[in-house]
């Protein structure tokens, strides 16, 4: 019913930034139209009158003054960094060869 | 002293405030029995090495006269979704192995202000993804009565840490039943409190507007004296509610003296029985209907048509919810970071990591989310999803126009063997078909233990629903039904669980 293909998986993932191998590609496809088609069924009751709720108690402007509250100081929020150069988070280079 | 971690946290508190047991006594008891189970059944990621100076300092400022809080000194399990300066934190990941936070969450912060000694991180399901513990990177917890069954999930290792008297009180956080769940298949108590009157300030957030944390314990009345320390408006959390909350404690304890059972309108939902409910379970609920009406309840069965859709809704916004969450691990602020062979670019290096920090769950519901919000897609599953929510809603409206408080078994089986329902997600989704419907709703629930099923000695419960912002009634009603049933039985049901290896 749903349809999903290796290709669209393979672009959610890719969308999603996870490195899956050809067989998690595989094995997610059957799995995902299986609980795709399981699901759909919100279709049924979901008509045009019906408002969506996104928050179950909403509450609404929720506000605190513009001042400075508690901060993590550098050493804090650095020291999980898996690399750090300078007091700054570093990474790899942002664009490949063929950019 | 063998018998300190038998004690109820109520019961431990009067015997710490009289200075009977000292603080120091108690956390050691129970890092002794952590040392003699813990191996079997696995309930704790990490346990701490600085607890017993902790119950020391608060030996010490009892002696120096000081007015300490009910629960100071009393031993607390901390679900490892919730941050902690003192030890790791990974929500039982490997992208978060080893992560030490900056800062600690709202409610351990409140802990430690109330003096309860935080002795180790307990197990879960890898980012509280999954109804077993089989999806934690660490290796599943053990259901303490019967090492072969699973405890439950998310939360199964705050669940099996109580139940198994590794300690008086654990926290815990319910997305769709993390801890009603558990506490069902452990014979236990758990408690997912109002959306909004808990802080999730420190909560690695899985599904931001269905997760909530709350206590785990082996009494009613213990639970609301944690929920008491951990509950109330919090700034930190812009959906904390600013409400002035009662003491769930004094409505625990008002519920086990009398007869708040007498004139309670209670309503059973239809569509939570029957199919696809076992036998055992369905047969101790009834029995426990009955218990209520021979106390004077008005018992009606009530009607909640878009039940059947709940956990279809909730594998959507979930999913949805949690793809977004998750793309914080991205290999540079903190966690994992994996190098691709010959390396790569920034986005090539958070491919492979996130390839090999996540397992295989997680990974399905990120890809489950991201389809489901994908351009196309959004209006017929997310956009559906949340009017699904609504009609929810809806029935809980009704149904509490008639009734104080809904009841329903807390899940359809009691604790399934391990590998039963790995390989068959469906299956495990719907083993939290009782619970989904009050987060989507953000209605409170709790799960308290109601006997063992017949056909296979495994405890079962009884979750008990309340309008939003009426927990105090869930602590009045469900300590009313433990005191009848415990006078019933002659004793707790976790007395009865199977003793394990140890002292």
């Amino acid at each position: 019913m749903s349809e999903i293909s290796e290709e669209q998986v393979a672009h959610l993932a890719n969308l999603a930034r996870i490195a899956l191998t050809p067989q998690e590609i595989s094995s997610l496809t059957t799995e995902l139209d299986q609980i795709v088609d399981s699901i759909a069924k919100v279709q049924q009751v979901a008509t045009p009158d019906v408002p969506a709720t996104s928050h179950p108690v909403p509450l609404a402007n929720v506000f605190r003054p513009d001042v400075v509250g508690e901060t993590l100081t550098i050493e804090e929020a650095l020291k999980n960094a898996p690399e750090q150069a300078d007091n700054r988070f570093k990474v790899s280079a942002i664009l490949g060869e063929e950019q | 002293m063998a018998d300190i971690i038998r004690l109820t946290a109520a019961e431990l508190s009067e015997k710490l405030g009289s200075r009977e047991i000292s603080a120091v006594e108690a956390t050691q008891a129970h890092l002794d029995r952590i040392a003699d189970v813990d191996t079997d059944v696995h309930a704790f990621l990490h346990v701490s090495d600085s607890a017993l100076d902790t119950a020391r300092s608060i030996d010490e400022r009892r002696a120096s006269g000081e007015e300490l809080g009910p629960l100071a000194g009393i031993p607390l399990a901390v679900k490892d979704v919730l941050v902690t300066t003192d030890m790791p934190s990974t929500s039982g990941s490997r992208i978060l192995e080893g992560y030490m936070s900056p800062f600690d969450a709202t409610v351990v912060k409140r802990s430690r202000e109330a003096g309860l000694v935080l002795i180790g991180k307990t197990n879960m399901d890898e980012f509280a993804m999954g109804s077993s513990t089989e999806h934690s990177a660490y290796g599943p917890t053990r259901n303490p009565w019967d090492l072969g069954r699973i405890p439950g999930g998310s939360g199964g290792g705050s669940a099996a840490a109580v139940a198994a008297f590794e300690a008086p009180l654990a926290l815990g956080s319910d997305t769709g039943g993390s801890i009603r769940q558990p506490a069902h298949v452990t014979g236990t108590v758990g408690v997912k409190p109002t959306y909004g009157a808990v802080s999730r300030y420190g909560a690695i957030a899985l599904a931001s507007s269905l997760d909530q944390v709350g206590p785990v314990t082996r009494t009613v009345l213990d639970a609301g004296l944690l929920q008491d320390v951990i509950g109330g408006h919090d700034p930190f959390d812009s959906t904390s509610l600013t409400d002035i909350w009662p003491s769930m404690a004094d409505a625990a304890r008002e519920g086990a003296r009398g007869d708040v059972l007498k004139g309670l309108k209670v309503g059973v939902v239809r569509e939570l029985s029957g199919e696809g409910f076992q036998a055992g379970v369905q047969s101790r609920f009834d029995e426990t209907v009955a218990l209520l009406q021979k106390q004077g309840a008005e018992v009606l069965e009530v009607s909640a048509p878009h039940f059947e859709y709940a956990v279809s809704a909730y594998y959507l916004i979930l999913p949805a919810e949690a793809s977004s969450n998750l793309a914080k691990f991205d290999s540079v602020r903190f966690g994992m970071r994996v190098q691709p062979e010959g390396g790569g670019t920034v986005e090539q290096v958070m491919a492979a990591t996130r390839e090999a920090g996540f397992g295989p769950e997680v990974k399905r519901r990120i890809i489950l989310g991201t389809y489901a919000l994908s351009a196309g897609y959004y209006d017929a599953y997310y956009g559906s999803a949340q009017k699904v929510r609504t009609l929810i809603q809806r029935d809980f409206d009704a149904a509490f126009a008639q009734v104080d408080v809904l009841i329903s078994p807390s899940a359809p089986t009691t604790a399934f063997k391990f590998g039963e329902k790995l390989e068959d997600p469906m299956a495990m989704y719907l083993n939290d078909i009782a619970t989904i419907p009050a987060n989507l709703a953000g209605i409170p629930g709790i799960s308290v233990p109601i006997g063992l099923a017949p056909e296979d000695g495994l405890p079962v419960g009884l979750q008990i629903m309340a309008p939003v912002r009426e927990d105090a009634r869930l602590y009045r009603v469900g300590a009313a039904i433990e005191a009848l049933l415990e006078a019933q039985w002659g004793s707790t049901l976790i007395s009865r669980a199977p003793a394990l290896g140890g002292k």
